[in-house]
């Protein structure tokens, strides 16, 4: 861990990401105002000292607003990082073990399935047939999630089941479902911390994208996604409205994926190395 | 020589070009008819292109609200107010060349009426006991009951009038109407393009050409008209662009009166609505100047009943009903909700609905009752609220004229089940005397404040924006559509 922090990419991508894991935290407890009222009389204010990040069109405070908003997208894309690791490596694995039957055909060309359709795709299709809430948006994303999980583990266990270590515990009789916990998901386990980084930002944006077009977290649940989307016609008088909650879906994102790389580069046998 | 003659063609490129701009509109609506039959859909997209331009009626509406002669020049009614015997417009002749006689209208009316019509308003023809046409250019309508807004009814988009024997299906595609434009072309998903009828029985539409073309988005609506792709805009959906077009001494914005009455749809007969303290409670716990200001950027009327304000027989009913959240609350205690409850409210797509209903949301969350959104599209709104009646509350706005007849229908999607209503309908519908309507008229709209059924927040207002050389577009929308033979570009 310390010498994650001493690459500058980690240390600057966790600080910006740690700064939001704390905004969504801290609105448990406190924001600066409530954010479920709506105060006409004074909507669409500037930033000042009051509200530092101004008012919507409803006069809400845009950083309470963006506080309780991060907890929304963080919450979202955990569970569907989350739904994609349960699902999707005990299947990758699966299909590692098995390798060349039945079975791992069956799972492989099943994900491949999942897998050609274009994410958003997907999202749109649940949140059409099961209609827009924070909970289906979840769902969507989680699944789109799964074979991008189960692939990486299977590619990267494939080879591990060819190593020595695997064989020897072949040899002193330990089944398939054992070396799979035992030894196989230890050694891919730095490779999903890397996936699931990279994972949870695309999760943040497709939240945000979700929400955007009105498919993921319904009012009054504050979303960045529908804070850009409500701001579209307001952007010339009052572009406060739109750049916070852009900034903050680029800022995560950003930190996120600096964070994803920095320890892809950590992780990488080849990369190290070459230090 | 060449010269003076590559100038001279140059100068008649530009002319005829600025001639091309001043001779023809292209104007942006937001929501595409499924159809072109006014007598076949309830959709107010197709009065918008069809009424008064393509189709007329025996009688229609002019800007004002007033009713006034079309196809039919003059009418006599009799003294028992059961005869109504119209003289029709000589040289009218529909778009394919056919003569408007007589039997056109009894064919129209007929078909409207009958048992299998598809019409939307066929309670609009419900009093009508037979049509006959003595003659070429006379037709005599008798009604079974005496109607007091008998040539109101018939200026409505529903009521226009078709040329006996046509196509019906062929219509929705194709229509064939008498007024100053005939329909030219329509393409799908963008727009629709009329001509100026070169043989209309009237004074000619101003206008060579008139395209109507559909943006949905509210963004991309904006962008259209800044940029000139659209010249006008008649109703404008985002609000809060408008200051920017006034401030803009290209625009005009235009802000009239609608008859859309915009309220809170209350599920009279889901409880806990059933209990009228509850609606009462509900009406004083509504702010409807946060959501004038808040959803509508200030353009819009309070209303306290179901009435339009500009209409005479109004009665401002807004204090009976004003904002009291500790009133609410109270009410709410009476009615054994101290702890509140939880609904739902389902929104369709414009934005008085949309940004009213998170405005609503959160005042209703003052005092205790926690709502459900659910935003819906206009298919799926009709679906399960307007025809499934499965919700407890949604925002709309009531577009027909004079519609507080609704009230009388038990089956309405509000569910509002009141005897003394329907006998006061039933009194209207038999009043011709206008000092008599305006006194029913107006205990009408005491009696469903008094019973608080639905949430009365708003008058929608007409608000659009054009090219500031454009003149005559309707200023107020007294029913959907509105005639754009007198538009011009001034110059």
């Amino acid at each position: 861990m310390k010498r994650a922090f001493s690459m500058p990419g980690f240390a600057i991508g966790f600080c910006m990401a740690i700064v939001f894991v704390a905004a969504a935290l801290l609105s448990f407890f406190w924001t600066p105002y409530a954010t479920d009222g709506v105060d006409i009389v004074n909507k669409l204010r500037p930033p000042a000292a009051g509200n530092w990040f101004g008012t919507d069109q409803y006069g809400r405070d845009i950083l309470s607003m963006l506080m309780v908003g991060a907890r929304t997208s963080i919450a979202v894309a955990v569970v569907a990082v989350g739904i994609g690791m349960g699902l999707g490596v005990p299947l990758g694995l699966a299909a590692a073990a098995q390798k060349g039957s039945l079975i791992d055909e069956i799972l492989m060309r099943g994900n491949d399935l999942v897998f050609a359709f274009p994410a958003l795709l997907i999202a749109i299709l649940i949140t059409a047939v099961f209609g827009p809430s924070a909970v289906n948006a979840i769902i969507a994303i989680g699944i789109f999630n799964i074979p991008v999980f189960a692939r990486l583990s299977r590619g990267a266990a494939l080879s591990l089941w060819t190593r020595d270590f695997v064989l020897s515990a072949r040899v002193a009789g330990k089944g398939a479902l054992r070396i799979s916990v035992e030894h196989i998901l230890p050694n891919i386990t730095n490779l999903l911390i890397v996936q699931g980084t990279i994972q949870f930002s695309l999760g943040i944006l497709a939240e945000a994208a979700l929400s955007y077009i009105g498919l993921g977290a319904q009012p009054p649940m504050p979303s960045w996604g529908r804070m850009l989307a409500d701001s579209q016609t307001m952007i010339s008088f009052a572009p406060h409205l739109a750049l916070f909650p852009g900034a903050a879906i680029v800022l995560t994102v950003l930190g996120l994926n600096l964070m994803g790389d920095a320890l892809r580069d950590l992780f990488d046998p080849k990369i190290n190395r070459e230090r | 020589m060449k010269h003076i003659l590559l100038g001279a063609s140059a100068l008649a490129l530009t002319a005829s070009m600025a001639m091309a701009q001043n001779t023809g509109i292209t104007i942006g609506d937001q929501l595409e008819p499924p159809h072109l039959d006014p007598t076949a859909g309830a959709a107010g997209a197709i009065d918008n292109v069809v009424y008064i331009n393509i189709y007329e009626g025996l009688t229609e509406f002019a800007s004002d609200g007033s009713v006034i002669p079309a196809l039919a020049k003059s009418w006599e009614i009799s003294d028992d107010g059961l005869t109504y015997t119209f003289t029709l417009q000589s040289g009218v002749k529909f778009h394919d060349g056919s003569d408007l006689t007589a039997s056109d209208v009894v064919w129209s009316l007929n078909r409207a009426r009958a048992e299998d019509s598809v019409n939307a308003q066929k309670v609009l023809f419900a009093n009508i006991a037979d049509v006959s046409a003595p003659d070429d250019t006379t037709v005599v309508v008798t009604l079974s009951t005496p109607t007091g807004n008998f040539l109101f009814n018939m200026a409505w988009g529903d009521a226009v009038i078709l040329n006996e024997g046509d196509d019906i299906e062929a219509l929705k595609s194709a229509p064939n109407g008498t007024g100053a434009f005939t329909f030219t072309n329509w393409v799908q998903g963008d727009s629709i393009t009329m001509t100026r009828n070169e043989n209309y029985w009237g004074d000619p539409a101003l206008l060579e050409t008139v395209t109507i073309k559909y943006i949905s988005d509210p963004v991309a609506a904006f962008n259209a008209v800044m940029g000139g792709e659209v010249d006008a805009f008649p109703t404008f959906p985002a609000p809060e662009n408008l200051p920017q077009f006034d401030a803009d001494p290209r625009f005009t914005v235009i802000v009239g009166s609608t008859e859309g009455e915009t309220i809170l749809s209350t599920n009279n007969k889901m409880p806990p609505f059933d209990n009228p303290l509850v609606r009462k409670a509900l009406a004083h716990a509504i702010d409807r100047n946060a959501i004038i200001d808040g959803a509508m950027f200030g353009y819009g009327t309070p209303i306290g009943t179901h009435f339009a304000p500009h209409n005479p027989a109004y009665l401002d009913l807004t204090a009976q009903s004003n904002y009291d959240p500790d009133l609410a609350r109270q009410l709410l205690a009476e009615a054994g909700f101290a702890d509140g409850f939880t609904t739902t409210l389902k929104l369709p797509p414009p934005s008085y609905a949309r940004r009213g209903g998170e405005i609503i949301a959160a005042q209703l969350r003052a005092v205790g009752i926690e709502t459900e959104v659910t935003n819906l599209e206009w298919g799926a709104w009709l679906e399960e609220v307007f025809k499934g009646k499965d919700f407890g509350l949604t925002i709309v706005s009531h577009t027909e004229p004079m519609d507080i007849g609704i009230y009388a229908n038990p089956d309405y999607y509000f569910q509002y089940d009141s005897a003394d209503f329907q006998a006061l309908m039933d009194d209207l519908n038999g009043a011709t005397d206008p000092a008599a309507r305006t006194g029913i008229l107006q205990a009408a709209q005491r009696m469903i404040a008094d019973d608080y059924v639905n949430g009365y927040l708003f008058q929608l207002a007409k608000t659009g924006v054009a090219n500031a050389d454009i003149r005559g577009l309707w200023e107020n929308a007294p029913t959907q559509g509105s005639n754009l033979s007198e538009v011009y570009w001034a110059e």
